[in-house]
């Protein structure tokens, strides 16, 4: 298979040359701090009230706090990367972000593959139906019903497999799908993190239309996603996360971001205490 | 349309009136299609026609923020796939011409493979394969997944009109370029396969339009494509349904324009033809590209 | 070795294929009936219907087959409220036979014009000369031999259209596309092993698809 092996070399080159090319020579994505002060950070692009890009702007609580700490760390050139679900994971092994601030829950089963910094919020597993609907109540009354989430995450699985078995799952590749699926009838309830489904209820297009639950009935610790054993800043993220806490600032994003949506954070876990690095 | 004329006979004066017919039943019965849709769309409940899903196209942040940059990371992908699957196309073609039996076993297995597979599953190959074995990083790495995945499928495409295109030149060409003393590599290059290149322009460029349909599959890598930029757009706009609407006569528009180049290319080949017949633009309409059960072993007649 | 027959067992691969071809063949008979009433428009004398069989291959051969997708399963289903079957499974899957057709159909129109083309002038004047109407001309006279001459072309769609089946995976179709993503996605260690099983898949399936085709047309070619 020699011919192949050209063939991705050649493919490969004019890749890379390309690319560099168009952004100007930053072709080093993860980017050290003294390196001109340049970071690369993944957030997501289509999450309302978290991250979201609009137009050339980033807006949401995942990106205030990226923009804090990245402040605190000494960065001062950020740059937002898209981290969609599947790919946080390797956009971390592979050193394309330094830091991924994307609705990304602690669990052991990632920590296998990359280290956190955090919590910084603490959130829960809830529903998302349309305004008026009044028999969907919590998980279990989901049975019959069609349920939307997003392909890659198990937050469906886990209410198919512990409160409604005769739950109907779709699975789209964006959570914007979803909701306009439930906007538009065709699905009941859209599942994830409450503090996500908040964000797009309190989007101008779906005010008044859609609500959340509101019976969380998990806890997702949101942590700041860095690659594995990088200890040093994990330590360096928590420290500036407690200092945002502390400050209030983090109070202040929250409010201007996730705030409108007259969504309140369950009090008594919030604002976390960010873990002991290891 | 000389097919047209010969089919039916020049109307006469029952025929006209039950065409008149036939037309207002088909118009109507398309219209009345038209109609559903249109009303389907503006239901009271969820109206997609309202000004406010409209009005945010209508803005330079639209265009400057996602859809040109899309625009112009598909027609980048595009277009390097389709210069470096036309490179490796004519030398995997030449392969399998070859009069070496080994090199026109391996290259037309290389062809059959590789225009067997998905381009999707493709994709997703070499966007791992790239980070993996290869070690690329940042927003090449999906560039790479995109390019890769559409040059292997292409230039082995590209490779059979190139076969197609030499095996269809009258026989004279060749044996004129052995007669005045050119060895069978030096009469290909020198004789066959400029006429077969020429030839084949025009399936190039239709070429290009599955290209740029398929670079859309980038998304799946979360190459930051036309389709990807407006679903991106549609979610800080919440106008899902108007944003295909509108990527779609993008991409209807482009690939659109670059059929008619194709045509035109073909017009202007078969005006001036000299020995090898054109094949058809069009790559599906290519006789060329018909599945070949003896494919693999090739008629490899030089 | 282990990791692979661990995967295999986990992953339902045979299923995700089976889908790949009830996909396939739906698609292809949905394309078929299709692609003939728009070529058959493109041909009567009817200026309307020829319009609108132009207008369609026009719009649908250019617009990418995942947007079409998504047409359908956003447009028509979610917005219109067209659903095909009362489970979401089963409906993703009809959107995604329907999606797959309404493509294809503008190449199998295509296809069956350049047959049409093949077809001798003489054969359809001496219809004509016989006193054949239109439609019996065209059914009886020409389109046999059109598909007949338009075999290869038909064969192409038709490896196409099974290749194609992979994009109905972004709507959630349990299809070899969407087992092998998932599959990639937690088990990146076998990536090699996952391609080949799953490329040698579609191999296997075209291969025959391709022999048959050239068979078909090599017997059923009108010598002229």
């Amino acid at each position: 298979m020699k011919i192949s092996k050209t063939l991705l070399t050649i493919a490969a080159c004019a890749g890379l040359a390309l690319s560099t090319a168009a952004c100007g020579g930053g072709g080093d994505a993860g980017g050290n701090p003294g390196e001109g002060g340049k970071v690369t950070i993944g957030i997501k692009f289509d999450q309302p009230g978290l991250g979201l890009k609009e137009g050339s702007n980033y807006t949401g609580f995942d990106v205030e706090v990226a923009r804090y700490v990245a402040k605190d760390l000494g960065y001062t050139d950020v740059t937002f990367t898209e981290a969609p679900s599947a790919q946080r994971e390797t956009l971390l092994q592979s050193d394309q972000v330094k830091m991924i601030f994307a609705t990304y829950s602690i669990t052991d089963d990632r920590k296998q593959k990359v280290s956190f910094g955090g919590p910084y919020f603490i959130a829960g597993q809830d529903l998302l139906v349309k305004a008026d609907n009044a028999d969907i109540t919590g998980p279990d009354a989901l049975n019959g019903k069609k349920l939307c989430s997003v392909a890659g995450s198990t937050s469906a699985k886990k209410i198919k497999d512990n409160f409604a078995s005769a739950v109907q799952l779709q699975e789209y590749d964006t959570y914007s799908k979803c909701v306009e699926a439930l906007n538009s009838g065709s699905i009941d309830a859209v599942t994830t993190d409450n503090v996500i489904l908040a964000g797009f209820a309190a989007q101008p297009q779906y005010q008044g239309k859609l609500k959340v639950v509101g019976k969380p009935f998990s806890e997702e610790r949101y942590g700041v996603g860095i690659k594995k054993g990088d200890t040093d800043l994990c330590t360096k993220i928590n420290t500036s996360i407690e200092k945002m806490i502390q400050d209030g600032s983090w109070q202040k994003a929250l409010d201007s971001t996730v705030g409108p949506s007259g969504f309140k954070p369950d009090a008594t876990k919030n604002p976390p205490k960010p873990e002991a690095c290891s | 349309m000389s097919v047209q004329s010969v089919l039916f006979d020049a109307p006469g004066p029952k025929a006209r009136a039950r065409h008149l017919g036939l037309a207002v039943v088909g118009g109507l019965a398309i219209l009345g299609l038209l109609a559903l849709i249109v009303r389907g769309l503006a239901n009271p409940d969820n109206n997609q026609l309202t000004a406010d899903k409209w009005k945010p196209f209508f803005t330079a942040e639209a265009w400057t923020a996602y859809f040109l940059p899309g625009i112009w990371a598909t027609v980048k992908a595009a277009a390097l796939a389709v210069v470096i699957s036309a490179v490796v196309g004519i030398l995997l073609g030449m392969g399998r011409l070859s009069q070496l039996a080994v090199v026109r076993l391996l290259c037309g297995l290389f062809v059959e493979f590789f225009r067997s597979v998905p381009v999707l599953m493709m994709m997703l190959f070499f966007y791992f394969f790239g980070l993996y074995a290869l070690g690329i990083t940042g927003s090449a790495l999906s560039l790479f997944g995109v390019v890769a995945g559409l040059t292997f499928y292409n230039s082995s495409v590209i490779a059979e009109l190139i076969r197609s295109g030499v095996n269809s030149l009258p026989k004279g060409q060749r044996e004129a370029g052995l007669a005045v003393g050119m060895t069978p590599l030096q009469t290909l290059i020198a004789v066959l396969l400029p006429q077969a290149i020429t030839a084949m322009l025009p399936s190039l460029v239709s070429q290009l339009v599955v290209i740029l349909k398929d670079t859309a599959l980038g998304y799946i890598i979360n190459y930051p494509e036309l389709i990807r930029a407006g679903q991106n757009f549609a979610s800080s706009e919440g106008n899902l349904i108007p944003t295909f609407i509108v990527l779609a006569a993008i991409f209807i528009t482009i690939n659109y324009g670059l059929t008619r180049v194709a045509r035109l290319l073909e017009r202007r080949l078969q005006q001036s033809k000299r020995g090898g017949k054109t094949p058809p633009a069009d790559p599906m309409l290519n006789p060329a590209l018909a599945p070949q059960a003896g494919a693999l072993v090739g008629d490899g007649r030089l | 070795m282990d990791a692979l027959r661990t995967l295999l067992s986990e992953y339902d691969v045979l299923a995700a294929f089976w889908m790949t071809i009830k996909l396939a063949v739906l698609s292809a008979i949905g394309s078929l009936i299709i692609g003939t009433v728009v070529a058959v428009c493109r041909v009567s004398p009817v200026a309307v219907l020829q319009w609108f069989g132009l207008t369609y291959v026009t719009l649908v051969r250019n617009t990418p087959l995942t947007l079409i997708v998504f047409f359908c399963a956003f447009g028509m289903s979610n917005t219109l409220g067209l659903t095909l079957a009362p489970t979401i499974i089963e409906n993703n899957f009809r959107w995604g036979v329907v999606a797959l057709s309404i493509y294809h159909a503008s190449f199998v129109a295509e296809a069956l014009r350049s047959g049409i083309n093949t077809v001798p002038q003489g054969q359809a004047e001496a219809a004509r000369a016989l006193g054949l109407a239109f439609m019996p001309t065209l059914s009886t006279i020409i389109l046999p031999q059109a598909f007949r001459g338009a075999i290869a072309p038909l064969g192409n769609t038709l490896i196409a259209l099974t290749k194609n089946t992979t994009v109905v995976a972004t709507i959630g179709v349990a299809e070899a596309a969407y087992v092998m993503r998932s599959m990639l996605e937690f088990n990146i260690s076998l990536l090699y092993a996952i391609f080949i099983i799953m490329a040698a898949g579609f191999v296997i399936l075209t291969l025959p698809v391709g022999i048959f085709f050239t068979y078909l047309s090599r017997k059923l070619t009108v010598q002229r």
